[in-house]
């Protein structure tokens, strides 16, 4: 593994099954009646979260406390950077404290590269404006893995606003590494121009899309990064690319369905959809502390000599 | 030590564990990853043929049941180790999956592992196995002694001592693992 995790294109297929393996020998311990292992007691690890995130906070808090890290969190909201500091300067402040590793949150894309120049400390990526989001990828693999034991020629489809999302760039690269065929769907005001080079199939026609899926993936909303007239309207929307049980229907029988999370009910997903027996929203949720874990065991020992 | 050898060693510790433990009915095997795993599902084999076959080593058992499987267990260590997170560079050692499936509370733990060295991956273990309750006594089992202890740690049951030097290496072979079963002592 490199110093740090800024992005999917970072590692190789090995390293992602490391990371997989890894994350399966992580989750017996969340089911032990002592959730905790000695292995990074003495590291000090920095959540820097410059975007509001419950999962993903609380997701690193516990796997870095299961790890027997200490850590702290830094909420913007009550830090110096109201105060006008940069990105640089704050985390150079916080270098100064020695902490072994930094897990950044921000709006901006390529947050995480700048720090990875100017700190000796560990950066991972906790989500980086529309760039990327490795941890919640991982996780995603993790999870298809496990109900469909494999990730090589599955047909996953993605829906929802492709534009802003990081986890559709981190959830494409991974994928399509590991072999998957992988279709992205979404209103054209939301498809990002060059996404087929990623090596993905674009329709808009979702029905076309999630027929014969073996996953489908539901993406959010992102409002708060809409700066325009992306949508009509919220009601348009789900209307038509929302997932409902008449599409999940045109997958496959034992399809799983799978959303990153924070979910608008009634915008992407119809409410029967996200509970429904299919879905296995919840359980990204549980596999992120044991991934998160795996990663942080991973990047916590020597870099790779090169 | 040939194939023949380990069996016949296996076979002597399973003698030795019924005859110190007066019965199986607390016991539970857990082996150390990677070679400690075979080992101890082979004892747990090797009891339950003894007990078939004289069933008076049965104490503590209700008598006329069948022979009873002693519970084994994997146990990985790596995120125990003491010498983690010592090295600037290199990949992290790879962490398999711990698999103790039943509770070790008030049980007589048979610790099983290849090679006793240094003692540290026994401490470790050990760090390992209380953190999954409070188990009534914990007993060391290791095929090969071969000297060098670096801590204060002593096997209840030792197929063989071999004395080597520090600049040696002694490698188990097994047929679940390896495809063979050989303990062998190479120079470096």
């Amino acid at each position: 593994m490199k110093k740090d995790l800024l992005g999917i294109d970072d590692l190789t297929r090995d390293e992602i099954y490391l990371v997989l393996d890894t994350a399966e020998a992580m989750r017996e311990i969340g089911q032990r009646p002592i959730k905790k292992v000695p292995t990074l007691r003495g590291k000090t690890i920095v959540n820097l979260f410059y975007e509001p995130s419950t999962r993903t906070r609380t997701s690193f808090e516990i796997a870095e406390k299961r790890l027997s890290a200490d850590t702290l969190n830094i909420a913007v909201a009550t830090s110096s950077v109201l105060k006008g500091e940069t990105l640089a300067d704050t985390a150079m402040n916080i270098e100064a404290m020695a902490p072994d590793m930094i897990v950044l949150r921000h709006a901006s894309s390529g947050a995480g590269h700048l720090l990875s120049r100017i700190c000796r400390s560990r950066i991972i990526n906790a989500g980086d404006g529309m760039h990327e989001h490795p941890t919640q990828a991982l996780l995603d693999a993790f999870t298809i893995r496990e109900h469909k034991k494999r990730i090589d020629g599955l047909k996953v489809t993605i829906v929802g606003d492709l534009m802003h999302s990081r986890v559709l760039r981190s959830n494409v690269l991974l994928l399509t590494k590991l072999g998957a065929d992988v279709w992205v769907s979404g209103p054209p005001t939301l498809v990002p121009t060059g996404i087929e080079r990623l090596g993905v199939r674009v329709s808009p026609a979702i029905d076309e899309a999630v027929t014969g899926a073996d996953v489908i993936m539901m993406l959010r909303i992102q409002q708060e990064r809409m700066h325009g007239a992306f949508i009509p309207s919220l009601r348009e929307y789900f209307n038509i690319f929302g997932m409902t049980k008449a599409r999940v229907a045109r997958a496959k029988p034992e399809v799983i369905i799978m959303h990153p999370g924070p979910m608008n009910r009634g915008v992407e997903i119809a409410s029967d959809v996200a509970d429904g027996p299919y879905s296995v929203i919840l359980e990204q949720v549980a596999n992120g502390v044991a991934v998160r874990m795996a990663v942080l065991y991973l990047l916590a020992g020597g870099a790779d000599a090169d | 030590m040939d194939a023949d050898r380990i069996g016949r060693t296996l076979a002597r510790i399973a003698h030795e564990i019924l005859e110190r433990n007066r019965g199986v009915e607390d016991l539970a095997l857990v082996g150390i990853r990677t070679r400690g795993v075979p080992l101890a599902r082979r004892l747990a084999r090797a009891i339950r043929e003894i007990q078939r076959r004289d069933p008076s080593t049965k104490l503590g058992v209700d008598p006329g049941s069948s022979a009873v499987d002693i519970p084994t267990g994997a146990l990985d260590i790596t995120l125990y180790r003491d010498d983690l997170m010592r090295t600037a560079v290199g990949a992290q050692p790879v962490i398999r999956r711990t698999e103790i499936p039943f509770s070790i509370d008030d049980k007589r733990i048979l610790l099983v592992d290849d090679v006793l060295y240094t003692g540290r991956t026994i401490r470790a273990a050990l760090d390992a196995l209380i953190e999954f309750g409070r188990p009534k006594a914990i007993q060391l089992i290791v095929l090969v002694d071969r000297g060098h202890r670096e801590l204060p740690i002593k096997a209840d049951y030792v197929g063989k001592n071999l004395p080597t030097s520090v600049s040696q290496s002694v490698q188990v072979h097994l047929m679940e693992v390896d495809g063979r079963d050989e303990v062998e002592i190479l120079e470096s």
